[in-house]
């Protein structure tokens, strides 16, 4: 490996709600271009964990950094306010659910931000629109509702929602759950093409095929702690740890079944 | 039925009429003021805010509309508040259809699925971006027609201001039947232009609403 420096370093993340405690003590260091999977049954915290990137669900304990910036500083409320919104400019995410803004049209959907962030005029935004709804394969529904869109569509259009504000990072979470099987493929397919462009990824996800085609890494946890972290192929050809083969085996069987 | 005497007070019945409207028009101005804001309060990151906001609403859907009339316009004078009646009539119904439209805008606030809040605030938008144009454009629509029914109720809350002696419909009614002793012909006037008035502001919020559908 190399001594460089991480993109995003996050150390001894540690999250309670009330005396639960849904992240223990986490370390995860991702370098720039380097695509991240986070596996593990549900309720293991890895949902949380991608959600303490950009400080949506703040940690209780532990740091989180972008290159040189700490995210999850404590500030007063306004400084934060302003902390964290330029901060999540440069970290883009992508739902379960795709939480596209249905009363706007795809295009607004992927103007709005640019738009009252970086001050785009109509013509810069409507070109920016286009060119992130091309790269999804959506630019023919650029004038559509979310709501006369696909599960696949609406997925693709949140990403392009996202890519609009050019982020340095792109976190999924579980962005195919929700999806009906048949237009996953869609959806992974931009998550590819993404891969191939080297943008920094971390995606928390159930698709093992997929994660150990894409990913560079990856981290399998387990009731808040990372059990087993490495390259796919020894996570999921050999992994070493007995939670993770019995994780891989039941996951397995349920997909064959 | 003495058809006769109701075309010969019709007219007055008319002018009482107008008043009610303004009465009304007034009042749900002033409602829709305190209800946002009182919205606002109940919504705000600040306890004290907060708390003056539930308290505002819990006092005046725990008491009687007219009693906080009585209050307003027979008890003001006692702590220094001279108001006309037809000034206690609006600020009274005012701040009462406030305290109900309180709860109308923020329940449909609240309504609004988490996950838009959280995708504005992923992309970078702040709280009050996120409120302007992700969260209020879809509870907008949400809210029209419980307002609706808030209006509605603060119209036909407009015969209480009759007994601090605002001269609107009720009164009038009341008044014509103290010179002609007519109960019937008198309160049967009053009740069709009542209807007449909440059902045109019916159709009103109705368009609204499917305009707001559309769009």
């Amino acid at each position: 490996m190399t001594d460089q420096k991480p993109f995003i370093d996050i150390r001894h993340a540690q999250k309670s709600f009330g005396t639960l405690e849904v992240l223990k003590d986490i370390n995860l260091q991702v370098q720039k271009g380097q695509i991240v999977a986070i596996i593990g049954p549900s309720g293991s915290g890895k949902s949380t964990l991608l959600r303490a990137i950009n400080d949506l669900d703040p940690l209780t304990g532990g740091e989180v950094w972008l290159e040189d910036k700490r995210i999850n500083k404590t500030l007063p409320h306004s400084q934060y306010e302003k902390h964290i919104n330029l901060v999540r400019q440069e970290i883009g995410m992508v739902f379960q659910h795709f939480n596209l803004f249905p009363h706007l049209k795809v295009r607004e959907n992927v103007t709005l931000a640019p738009k009252m962030l970086k001050g785009l005029s109509g013509t810069e935004a409507n070109k920016l629109a286009e060119e992130q709804l091309e790269k999804v394969g959506m630019l023919e529904r650029i004038d559509y509702y979310p709501s006369q869109l696909s599960g696949g569509q609406k997925q693709r259009v949140a990403i392009a929602r996202a890519l609009a504000m050019n982020p340095k990072v792109m976190l999924f979470d579980e962005a195919t759950s929700a999806l009906d099987p048949e237009l996953v493929e869609e959806v992974n397919l931009v998550m590819k093409k993404l891969a191939q462009e080297h943008m920094t990824m971390i995606i928390v996800t159930h698709e093992m095929s997929f994660a150990e085609a894409v990913c560079d890494k990856v981290l399998f946890m387990d009731q808040g702690v990372v059990v087993e972290e490495g390259p796919p192929e020894v996570i999921f050809r050999n992994p070493k740890n007995d939670r993770t083969k019995e994780f891989l085996r039941k996951h397995l069987a349920g997909q064959n079944a | 039925m003495d058809f006769d005497l109701m075309q010969r007070v019709f007219p007055f019945f008319l002018e009482a009429a107008w008043i009610t409207i303004i009465l009304s028009v007034l009042t749900a101005i002033l409602g829709l003021t305190c209800g946002i804001l009182g919205a606002a309060a109940r919504l705000s990151r600040f306890a004290l805010l907060r708390f003056v906001g539930a308290a505002y609403v819990s006092v005046i859907r725990g008491t009687p509309a007219l009693i906080q009339l009585f209050i307003l316009y027979f008890g003001g004078p006692q702590i220094g508040i001279q108001l006309d009646a037809f000034e206690a009539g609006v600020i009274g119904l005012g701040l009462n259809a406030g305290a109900y439209m309180t709860e109308t805008i923020r329940g449909a606030i609240i309504t609004i699925d988490k996950g838009q809040i959280e995708a504005a605030r992923t992309v970078g938008l702040s709280r009050l971006q996120t409120m302007r144009y992700v969260v209020l454009p879809q509870a907008m629509r949400l809210m029209i027609r419980p307002l609706g029914v808030n209006i509605n109720a603060l119209i036909k809350a407009t015969a209480l201001v009759a007994a601090i002696s605002v001269v609107e419909l009720t009164y009038t009614a009341q008044r014509y039947i103290g010179s002609t002793y007519k109960p019937f012909e008198m309160f049967l006037i009053a009740g069709i232009l009542y209807m007449i008035i909440i059902y045109v502001t019916g159709q009103a919020v109705a368009w609204l609403d499917r305009k707001a559908r559309i769009n």
